[in-house]
């Protein structure tokens, strides 16, 4: 091997680095026209508010309900919390964290992307919620209330992935999604026991469901829809709807144990 | 010096030949030179655990940049969670960064053999492409193909640093090699070099395994192969070639090695794969099984090359087939 080789050898390296570095930059620069394409969608199609109607109802859980796994979180002295894992919650026969929407039959219209941020807060080394639905475009505040580092690891399949890392009492990270995505996982590396997952939908019509397994949407126009029920482990489950004007329609769903 | 070929005949009846073409150059046994080839490659070895115990604890993201760990180059962060696992790993890795540039320099002013001093340039061409093997896969999320690309490469790695001691110890430089022809199909270099081979695919299957790029199935199925292949080439070393104990530890060692390791991967397999398959979090046994199935896998392939280097040393098939005449007229001997 002579120097011409070497040296040959060593710029192709740095070539490969620099490459990478640009190609990081290129995607920290990609976040802000995923905004402006949010921003500059078409104007809402307006709904009448007299004729709005309410879907609500309770998700159960049918069977017996598996025992929390518990979470040694003693790899981190900065981690004090709840140390039960939230993969399926479920109290009384009532099953939480269950994401309802509603997935098709509301056509063509369009809706505004809510101004208010949601916020993700990583407390005790969980994240709360631990599922989160938001609207495409719609700003996610990340808040960091552990007195240890965490990093914010979304592993999308339809949006952009990243990767930040979030020190103690540091600012809230600002970050949006622009595409329609279901149960996105996000984790941090560092407690590998973090995980959450965030639904990014083009309507407002959805909810999670709470500790007894309610949930609530409201301000449906009247119509045929289709009601999807999804749980991180359980999966999904779809219900038609009709609902007339100013209707409050019940609509609970079930799920059995995965595998069954 | 004219390159030639002592033949005798030993007391066995087994033609050997001293080869002086190996010795053509004047070595001498520098015993620094080779201590610190052994350090290397237990550095190496040290630093393939290293690694092995970011991917089982999925820390391999914790520290989100690279080369810089938190926007620095030397701070170390605090040391918890993940960040733990990750930035070890690559404190360890500078170090064998600065031992493989060493090392080389080391050998280029020292070393006799031309081969050598190349030697010493390769095991740094390597170390700085998994360098930058590893800060691919943190700027790119872990992607499976690079991912395992970083882990076969430091394998290769290991395997050059393993070699550089072989290369440099005593009674590589100093011990007259005895050599047996191998007449027989395939020949023991030949299978020796398809262990190797069958090792690779079995290490990147492993790899994108363990990296999601691929199912466990096609790791599982070819462990058939790596543990047939293997037993043959080590029960042929040991049932004809006994004698040369350059060839017969390797091949004793190998044979443990495989064993070892197919018990090794059918825990990982029980606790990762049929009892892990819905952990919320990297548990205990899961990351010792892994850990320790990579590190014995790592130990496996360097032992098969140095089986395959003494082969190739002691039991040369095609050198066989290139001196007919000197086996024919031994009495020129």
């Amino acid at each position: 091997m002579n120097k011409k080789t070497i040296t040959l050898s060593m710029l192709v390296l740095g070539a490969l680095l620099t490459s990478a570095a640009c190609n990081k930059n290129t995607e920290q620069s990609n976040n802000k026209p995923e905004e402006k394409q949010a921003e500059s969608a078409p104007p809402a199609t307006p709904i009448d508010p007299s004729t709005v109607a309410t879907v609500s109802g309770t998700v159960k859980f049918d069977g017996t309900a598996p025992k929390a796994a518990k979470i040694d979180m003693s790899q981190d002295p900065g981690c004090k919390g709840t140390n039960e894992a939230e993969n399926v919650v479920v109290s009384g026969g009532d099953l939480a964290n269950v994401f309802v929407y509603v997935k098709d039959g509301l056509g063509s219209r369009t809706f505004d992307t809510p101004k208010d941020p949601v916020v993700l807060e990583q407390k005790g080394c969980q994240y709360h919620p631990h599922v989160l639905g938001v609207m495409v475009g719609q700003t996610v505040d990340i808040k960091n209330e552990d007195p240890t580092t965490h990093n914010i690891h979304p592993t999308p399949k339809d949006n952009r992935e990243w990767n930040e890392s979030q020190p103690p009492s540091a600012p809230a990270i600002e970050k949006n999604f622009a595409r329609e995505e279901i149960m996105l996982p996000v984790k941090c590396n560092q407690h590998p026991w973090m995980k959450m997952y965030v639904n990014v939908v083009k309507n407002p019509f959805f909810a999670v469901t709470d500790k007894s397994g309610k949930y609530e949407i409201k301000g449906l126009p009247p119509g045929d829809y289709t009601l999807a029920f999804v749980q991180e482990k359980l999966g999904e489950q779809d219900q038609k709807v009709t609902v007339a004007a100013k209707e409050s329609k019940t609509v609970d769903q079930s799920f059995k144990p995965a595998g069954e | 010096m004219a390159c030639f070929a002592q033949t005798r005949f030993l007391i066995s009846g087994v033609l050997a030949v001293e080869r002086p073409c190996l010795r053509a150059v004047a070595k001498v046994y520098n015993r620094g030179l080779h201590r610190f080839a052994v350090v290397l490659a237990c550095w190496t070895f040290l630093l393939i655990i290293a690694g092995a115990l970011v991917t089982s604890n999925d820390a391999g993201l914790s520290v989100p940049d690279w080369p810089t760990s938190f926007g620095s180059l030397y701070k170390i962060p605090k040391l918890v969670g993940g960040v733990k696992f990750e930035h070890t790993h690559r404190m360890i890795a500078q170090v064998a960064g600065l031992l493989t540039i060493i090392l080389a320099i080391w050998t280029w002013r020292t070393e006799k053999r031309r081969w050598m001093r190349y030697l010493g340039l390769a095991a740094i061409g390597t170390v700085i492409a998994q360098g930058v093997l590893g800060g691919l896969t943190v700027l790119y999320y872990l992607p499976p193909v690079i991912s395992s690309a970083h882990a076969a490469l430091a394998q290769t790695f290991f395997c050059i640093a393993v070699a550089m001691a072989l290369f440099t110890g005593r009674q590589w430089v100093e011990e007259q090699p005895r050599v047996e022809f191998d007449r027989r199909k395939p020949s023991l270099f030949t299978l020796a070099l398809l262990s190797i081979l069958i090792l690779y695919v079995q290490l990147t299957l492993g790899a994108m395994f363990r990296h999601h790029g691929l199912s466990w199935w096609p790791h599982v199925a070819n462990a058939v192969v790596v543990a047939f292949v293997l037993t043959w080439t080590a029960v042929r070393a040991l049932t004809n070639y006994s004698s040369i104990e350059a060839v017969r530890q390797p091949a004793v060692l190998m044979l443990s090695l495989v064993i070892a390791q197919l018990c090794l991967g059918f825990t990982a397999f029980l606790t990762r794969v049929a009892w892990g398959r819905d952990a919320v979090q990297p548990e205990l046994p899961m990351v010792i099984s892994t850990v320790a199935h990579v590190a014995v896998g790592a130990l496996l392939l360097a032992t098969t090359v140095v089986l395959s280097i003494q082969v190739w040393r002691h039991v040369p098939a095609t050198l066989a087939e290139r001196v007919p005449r000197v086996e024919h007229d031994v009495s020129a001997a």
